[in-house]
């Protein structure tokens, strides 16, 4: 934004003070994210730079808590345990979603804002209390500490994300496609592959990721109802916090933050693109 | 259910038969302990020469200790136990116990003798059994100084040290919990170290245990974790901590902090093993119990970690660390010049007045 | 990307008049009903599934967590006889022998069941939570309780010094029922007196309505931290062309995306003693090597470290508020003799207020059910009301006690939930 010509000084000192203030604010934002990459790279096992890092000194950095994450065989386990639980709840929470927006979606869906309550509900609990309801009822039913119970569990907390997403998809979804489509005498399935699928499928995949990153981010659930096989990367970051804060934590912190900038990444790219073949792009 | 606790004390009694007859399948026990340095050393003690004997058993360390009472009864009540073992302490042991949720232990039946044929209820540190708990270790909370805090000439030396704020001023890191403070509290107001928990069942006691408390309030910093403690005095952000006495033989003999410790008063408490009632593999629970609590096992613990040995016959045997190459006999709580006016936490108690005693405390930091 | 009324599909055959009847001849009407609720139960269909499965996983699981708040079987079902005999008494004095007889009768009983049925070691604990020591007055009776010969009373008393005090027997009868408020009572540090009233604890015991008082203020201070971080840069952000908005939207974004526990630690690496930020100003002479600041594990620590963690949830609401305010209105009050302050105080903030309603109304009620941060970062007075919940379900075992505050904590949210919706309307919530 250029500065009108009629600015006074007054103006002025308020437009730089402004920015400056608005910058340390995206500053605050991004600095301790970004700070932990370098440190990630320390060879000493401090929080902090040391002088040879400073320096620029090569002896400063070592790979060693890359070394260290990627030959234990918790961390290894927790990554693995984070895919699988995470993609198994993503498919459940987004079938079961996308099935859902497109009823909710429908005029004549009865009784839609206390169902709509229902499946939103998993996002608003405090998720203390989730975790504590599911620990109890999973565990009487025999599926605390599976790879079952931990998935059902995500899938859930997962779903609001999926029906919100792919609702919103729908608001500009033009009806009068699929009715026209079976006028000309396709079948509601040939109807919802050919036509709805590929207009809404922005909104699932981004309901889909926005289910995946719960699950991938989620620890409160496995703290409760994971046992030691059904540690996911959260769960291990935990523990290492809790008990010694070592620098692998900072490379652990490193890779995820490199993951989050891709998914971001992808999400932002489908986003744009939902807008533009929805025509609702403002630009 | 007796008669099958009889018949797994025989089964592991003539653990050698038991041995060679279940040596075909395998199978893994799920042993929840504490997790870090802890569970690593019962890994190189116990786990490890047991799996070496017994090839086709797996055991998969859980480090959920803090929470164990919360999944033990969660799986009771689901009627799934999936935990074979677990590492608590005796006042967890106690409330699970009450619940019927884990076994009751006859010690001299299920558990090997001493050397020497002294039965097991014998040999195990008077007052450490329980009516459901085998006891591994004793450790003890001490106080921890820094030397540098003080002039040379007048070096702290008692807990009554701890409360005398115009000789020893700086300030201290006590834990955030009741337990070992109200002790200390009532000791350094000159209770005698029998009479502490008969004097704090009273109302007056806990009165008075806070108004010592009271006199220090100013100078303390609470810590949470068992790892914050020595962290805090490497800092100097302290002149005392308390702490265990584990964490911070490590922090001085293998990261040389310079501190020193004061064995005046220490609060030991015990740590180990219950039994899961409904186990899935209770009998091999028991050959394995037989075995990692066997004198030599208990002493050679020792050697990974500065707790010591539950059982008398033990002592003997506590050679050096394993890395470090240290004696660990004078490191250790047991260790006579080191026990000379313990204070022994009273489990019981503690299961009876910790709620109350809890709410006052945590009401008292927040003043 | 708001979710609205789906689009009216209705629109069929609009020019009827009178009867028209389908080509087989039934009545286009009943024909359009008969559709209608072919249509309805298509889109029940659809919804079937998911709403079966939050309802069985999600929503059953809570209520019956809830149920544990009142459920009080204990008592009842360890001593039948005991309750029966203590109907009678006036709860003055310690009851008669007759009651005696029958706590000896109902602890014989319980001794010939399986280690794993046995009632008394539940009761004890149960006991325990409203009277403490009850629970080893109940076991170590139980140990002794079959040598004991009539009259029991006095075997009772010599046994345990409680059961000659009529307060364990006034709890008795109290507890003495399948439902119970009591874990209502000290969930709000309240206790029964002598005669059965309600009554506030002792000052040094109160603790969890302190709890909840510093769940909200902590939660408040979060909030407008949030929002006074978070208005400049939404408010610079929606005045940006949409590229460079876009482009600095990414400092917003990816904190956003990236995993609680990173930022945690990243906090915890710049917050503590030996933290970046202390060394950093150690380093500089700022402050000396013992003036370091105590960042971390305290109040400071969680409200730093949490509104770090929720700015985006205040930024991306008021941006897209801010984004749909014409810039016209500031001018033109501006050209008719505002000042820059009043035109922003008078025209464009109340403008926002939607937006700040939204955001501030989501920070708040995530931080007040929030567990992670605080636990890590927290330390002692950092600590919220999830913070003691974990604590009475994971370490104490008082899971009635856990599951009323839990209760009172997400009716309390699911208040705030409903202010919540009818500000803004749940359906405008917005991902990213």
């Amino acid at each position: 934004m250029s500065m009108p010509a009629y600015f006074t000084t007054k103006d002025k000192i308020w437009h730089y003070t402004f920015r400056v203030i608005c910058f340390a604010i995206f500053f605050f934002l991004l600095a301790p994210i970004l700070i932990m990459i370098p440190l990630s790279f320390n060879a000493q096992p401090f929080f902090t730079f040391t002088r040879e890092m400073l320096t620029l000194n090569p002896e400063g950095y070592s790979l060693r808590w890359y070394q260290d994450f990627f030959s234990s065989d918790s961390w290894m386990r927790s990554i693995r345990n984070s895919f699988v639980i995470g993609i198994a709840a993503t498919i459940v929470s987004t079938t079961l979603g996308t099935l859902a927006a497109l009823g909710l979606s429908r005029s004549e869906m009865p009784a839609k804002g206390l169902i709509m309550g229902i499946l939103i509900s998993p996002m608003i609990v405090p998720l203390i209390i989730s975790a504590a309801g599911m620990f109890f009822f999973f565990s009487s039913i025999n599926i605390a500490q599976t790879y079952l119970g931990v998935i059902l569990a995500h899938a859930a907390l997962g779903t609001p994300f999926v029906v919100i997403t792919v609702t919103a998809t729908l608001v500009g979804f033009d009806q009068s496609l699929t009715r026209a489509a079976a006028n000309l005498g396709a079948s509601p399935t040939r109807t919802f592959f050919k036509i709805t699928m590929p207009l809404i499928l922005p909104g699932v995949i981004s309901g889909a990721l926005f289910a995946f990153i719960t699950s991938f981010d989620e620890i409160v659930v496995v703290l409760f109802v994971a046992g030691v096989e059904q540690r996911t990367i959260p769960r291990e970051m935990w523990s290492g916090i809790r008990e010694d804060i070592s620098p692998t934590i900072l490379a652990v912190a490193t890779i995820l933050v490199m993951i989050s900038i891709a998914l971001l990444t992808v999400v932002e790219l489908l986003r744009r693109r939902g807008e533009r073949l929805r025509g609702l792009s403002p630009q | 259910m007796s008669s099958k606790i009889k018949l797994i004390g025989l089964s592991s009694a003539l653990s050698v038969m038991a041995l060679s007859a279940a040596a075909q399948d395998p199978v893994s026990l799920t042993i929840v302990s504490w997790g870090g340095a802890y569970t690593a050393s019962q890994q190189r003690a116990y786990h490890e020469p047991y799996m070496e004997m017994n090839p086709h058993v797996t055991i998969i360390n859980d480090d959920g200790s803090a929470n164990a009472l919360a999944g033990l009864r969660a799986q009771a009540q689901a009627g799934n136990v999936t935990w074979d073992l677990v590492d608590m302490l005796p006042s967890d042991a106690q409330l699970a116990c009450d619940e019927g949720i884990i076994l009751q232990i006859d010690h001299d039946e299920m558990l090997a003798a001493a050397p020497d044929g002294t039965p097991a209820s014998e040999d195990f540190l008077p007052g450490s059994l329980g009516e459901c708990f085998i006891p591994q270790i004793v450790y003890s909370t001490v106080l921890t100084y820094r030397p540098d805090a003080f002039p040379e000439d007048n070096q702290p030396s008692s807990i009554a040290d701890l409360f005398d704020v115009e000789n020893f001023p700086g300030r201290r890191a006590l834990q955030d919990r009741p337990g070992t403070n109200l002790e200390w509290a009532l000791y350094a107001d000159g209770v005698d170290p029998d009479d502490i928990y008969d004097v704090l069942a009273t109302p007056e006691g806990v009165d008075r245990a806070f108004a010592k408390l009271d006199t220090i309030k100013d100078h303390i910093v609470f810590w949470t974790e068992g790892a914050q403690a020595p962290q805090l005095l490497a800092d100097g952000e302290v002149a005392f901590a308390t702490g265990y006495n584990g964490r911070m033989f490590d922090a001085i003999e293998v990261e040389g902090m310079n501190a020193d410790i004061i064995w005046d008063g220490q609060v030991v408490e015990w740590d180990g093993w219950v039994v899961p009632a409904d186990g899935p593999n209770l009998d091999l629970v028991m050959e394995y119990l037989y075995f990692a609590t066997d004198t030599q096992r208990l002493a050679d613990q020792a050697k990974f970690i500065s707790y010591g040995p539950a059982r008398a016959s033990s002592a003997a045997l506590v050679g050096e660390h394993a890395d470090l190459g240290i004696d660990m006999g004078p490191h250790m709580p047991t260790a006579p010049e080191n026990y000379f006016s313990p204070i022994v936490l009273d489990n019981d108690f503690w299961v009876d007045y910790g709620d109350e005693l809890r709410e006052r405390f945590a009401n008292w930091m927040l003043q | 990307m708001a979710m609205a009324d789906a689009t009216d599909q209705h629109g069929a055959p609009t020019d009827s008049k009178g009867r028209l009847l389908t080509s087989d001849g039934t009545p286009l009407r009943r024909a359009l009903e008969r559709a209608n609720r072919r249509r309805k139960l298509t889109a029940l269909a659809l919804v079937g599934p998911l709403l079966a499965f939050i309802l069985i996983f999600f929503a059953f699981p809570i209520a019956q967590m809830m149920w544990r708040s009142v459920d009080n079987p204990q008592v009842v079902d360890a001593l039948p006889r005991t309750l029966e005999a203590l109907q009678a008494w006036d709860g003055r004095d310690v009851p008669p022998e007759p009651v005696f007889a029958a706590l000896h009768a109902d602890m014989m009983e319980d001794l010939d069941r399986t280690r794993r049925e046995q009632k008394f070691g539940p009761l004890g604990i149960r006991l325990n939570y409203e009277l403490s020591a009850a629970r080893s007055a109940i076991s170590r009776t139980a140990r002794s309780v079959p040598g004991f010969e009539a009259p029991y009373r006095d075997a009772f008393t010599d046994a345990h010094r409680l059961w000659g005090q009529p307060e364990l027997w006034r709890v008795i009868k109290r507890e003495g029922r399948p439902l119970t408020l009591s874990y209502y009572v000290a969930a709000l540090d309240r206790e029964y007196d002598e005669f059965g009233d309600i009554v506030k604890r002792d000052e040094n015991r109160r603790i969890y309505v302190n709890l909840f008082g510093r769940t909200l203020a902590l939660s408040l201070a979060i909030t407008f931290m949030t929002f006074l971080l978070g208005f400049p840069i939404a408010y610079y952000l929606s005045i940006l062309p949409m590229r460079h908005a876009n482009l600095l939207m990414i400092a917003v974004l990816l904190p956003f995306w990236t995993s609680l526990l990173v930022r945690t630690s990243a906090w915890i690496v710049l917050l503590q003693q030996q933290g970046v930020i202390n060394n950093t100003l150690v380093a500089l002479g700022i402050i000396g090597d013992d003036g370091r600041f105590s960042l971390i594990y305290n109040q400071t620590g969680t409200i730093i470290a949490m509104t770090h963690i929720l700015l985006p949830f205040m930024v991306l609401p008021l941006y897209s508020v801010m984004r749909t305010i014409p810039p016209s209105y500031m001018r033109a009050a501006k050209s008719l003799g505002a000042t820059p302050w009043t035109a922003f105080r008078r025209v464009y903030f109340p403008q926002t207020l939607p937006g700040i309603g939204a955001g501030g109304v989501l920070v708040f009620i995530i931080s007040i059910g929030y567990y992670i941060t605080p636990a890590l970062v927290g330390g002692q007075s950092g600590r919220m009301i999830s913070n003691e919940i974990a604590r009475h379900i994971q370490q104490s075992l008082n899971w009635g006690l856990a599951a009323a505050l839990g209760t009172m904590l997400l009716v309390g949210v699911l208040v705030l939930y409903w202010l919540y919706n009818r500000l803004v309307g749940a359906d405008s919530l917005k991902l990213g």
